[in-house]
């Protein structure tokens, strides 16, 4: 499978200098923080971009978290492709 | 213990810190008060760090270092690595000039998230004049390649009036040449030193529409590569734009002398009590500084805002702009369709924008125009200093 922005099973992506993730302690909530925005993520999506360090293949990262959420590895596959695009698409995650 | 006690604001989310009024730049639209504030009258170093970390534990989660020209403190490094070190992103909003290779190491170093860079023309001609510096293209450029070869994000900020309008298809370029991941194309706001130009800035309908043209079909051309951000002008708008997202409900601005501001011009609207950081926490001005109460929420609104359905969505607009322009702050922002005075403005806003080049003189920004245009202000903080 491939997005229209490139990503596929080999992509190593990883948010660039100056995209972080951070957990808001005062709101109780985890946020990606990029220039002039912020977006709101929920945990799910914290624990996939925490993997997205850039050493990791996208096949690895789906492998994980098909173990840890004892998932079929098509579906998280399918989430996270389209999660994934839609950030680089902003400009804030890199491949 | 008052049962009926309003409930504490919603946090901050961003906090900007006009670090001085210093700037080296003249730009006839600058967003800062005409009543400059003077060097001496700045707050110290660790003042601003404490202000950083009250900041951050309060829940900002931005913090824009600004001014005038913010690398003009010496301690820019310094009060980086402390914003940073709070969690808060940091983001530098400055002109390029002034910043060598060793600075820019030392902000890397300390932490620096981001930087947007302000381009007055997209050549050097129309740049150096409307800036009011010579030789500043290219020492904008030799920034803009320091921030990328560093590995940071550029965004890049263009002012748009008159006298660049036709510009914007330029700036968009430019932007993908510099390696900029982001462009904001900033139609002029009308208060302060832009309000005492408009006449001369003031764009005519006809091409502001075109540029936005333009600027549609670079987003689509440019997408995933150049994320372009774009403030239309008032004058032109049929909704008014939220006043810093909602008066006291989002942002936070702190000058120079350490006076918290609901916005940057605020300062604009007579009989509001501006607490200053030398004297309280944060905290407690955000949330009970009546300054930041007067127009918070929805209370205050008259109509046509009290009962418009979009009143959570503008907040009224603009405090400052129904103000100049209507002689109330608590009426509509007139840049809304459904304000009475709004076919005024635009009429306005059309009759100055067919005003020959060079009709009306340009104000460039400096302290000493600054004296002459707000003698009164400009006094003050020196008296104050001395009692």
């Amino acid at each position: 499978m491939t997005t229209p922005v490139g990503l596929d099973a080999r992509s190593r992506p990883r948010l660039p200098r100056g995209v972080k993730l951070k957990h808001d302690d005062v709101r109780a909530r985890w946020t990606l923080l990029a220039p002039e925005r912020i977006f709101e993520v929920d945990a799910t999506a914290a624990a996939v971009l925490e993997l997205c360090d850039g050493e990791r293949d996208l096949a690895t990262i789906v492998a994980e978290l098909a173990e840890r959420y004892n998932a079929p590895p098509a579906v998280i596959e399918k989430d996270v492709l389209a999660m994934l695009a839609d950030l680089k698409m902003k400009r804030v995650l890199e491949t | 213990m008052n049962a009926h006690a309003p409930s504490p604001p919603a946090p901050p989310i961003g906090l900007l810190v006009e670090l001085t009024h210093r700037c080296p730049l003249g730009c006839p639209y600058c967003s800062n008060p005409l009543a400059l504030e003077r060097p001496g009258a700045e707050l110290d170093g660790e003042t601003w760090k404490r202000v950083f970390s009250e900041a951050a534990a309060l829940g900002a989660l931005h913090v824009h270092l600004s001014g005038g020209e913010p690398t003009a403190r010496r301690d820019i490094a310094e009060l980086t690595r402390h914003a940073s070190r709070c969690g808060l992103y940091t983001n530098l909003i400055t002109s390029g000039i002034g910043v060598n290779e060793k600075l820019m190491g030392e902000l890397v170093e300390a932490g620096l998230d981001h930087a947007q860079l302000s381009f007055q023309g997209a050549d050097k001609e129309t740049n150096d004049r409307l800036g009011h510096y010579a030789g500043s293209w290219e020492r904008k450029r030799a920034f803009a390649a320091m921030v990328t070869g560093a590995g940071l994000p550029l965004t890049l900020n263009a002012v748009i009036h008159r006298a660049n309008l036709h510009q914007v298809g330029a700036f968009i370029d430019l932007a993908v040449e510099l390696g900029a991941r982001r462009l904001e194309v900033a139609h002029t706001q009308y208060y302060g030193w832009a309000l005492a130009n408009r006449a001369a800035l003031m764009p005519p309908r006809k091409e502001v529409d075109e540029s936005i043209a333009v600027v549609e079909e670079a987003r689509t051309r440019l997408k995933g590569e150049l994320v372009i951000d774009m403030v239309i002008p008032d004058y032109y708008a049929r909704y008014p734009k939220p006043c810093a997202g909602g008066w006291g409900r989002i942002a936070i601005n702190v000058s120079p002398s350490g006076k918290v501001l609901p916005c940057h011009a605020a300062e604009t609207i007579s009989g509001l009590e501006f607490w200053n950081v030398r004297d309280h926490p944060l905290s407690d001005i955000w949330r009970d500084n009546p300054a930041f109460r007067a127009f918070r929420g929805t209370e205050w609104m008259l109509e046509p805002c009290r009962t418009c359905d979009r009143r959570e969505i503008d907040w009224g607009g603009c405090r400052c702009q129904a103000l100049a322009l209507t002689g109330d702050a608590r009426n509509a922002d007139p840049a809304c369709h459904k304000s009475p005075h709004h076919a005024r403005i635009a009429a306005l806003a059309a009759a100055e924008a067919q005003a020959e080049e060079g009709a009306e003189a340009i104000r460039w920004r400096s302290l000493k125009t600054a004296a002459a245009l707000a003698p009164d202000a400009e006094s003050a903080p020196d008296v104050a200093a001395q009692a």
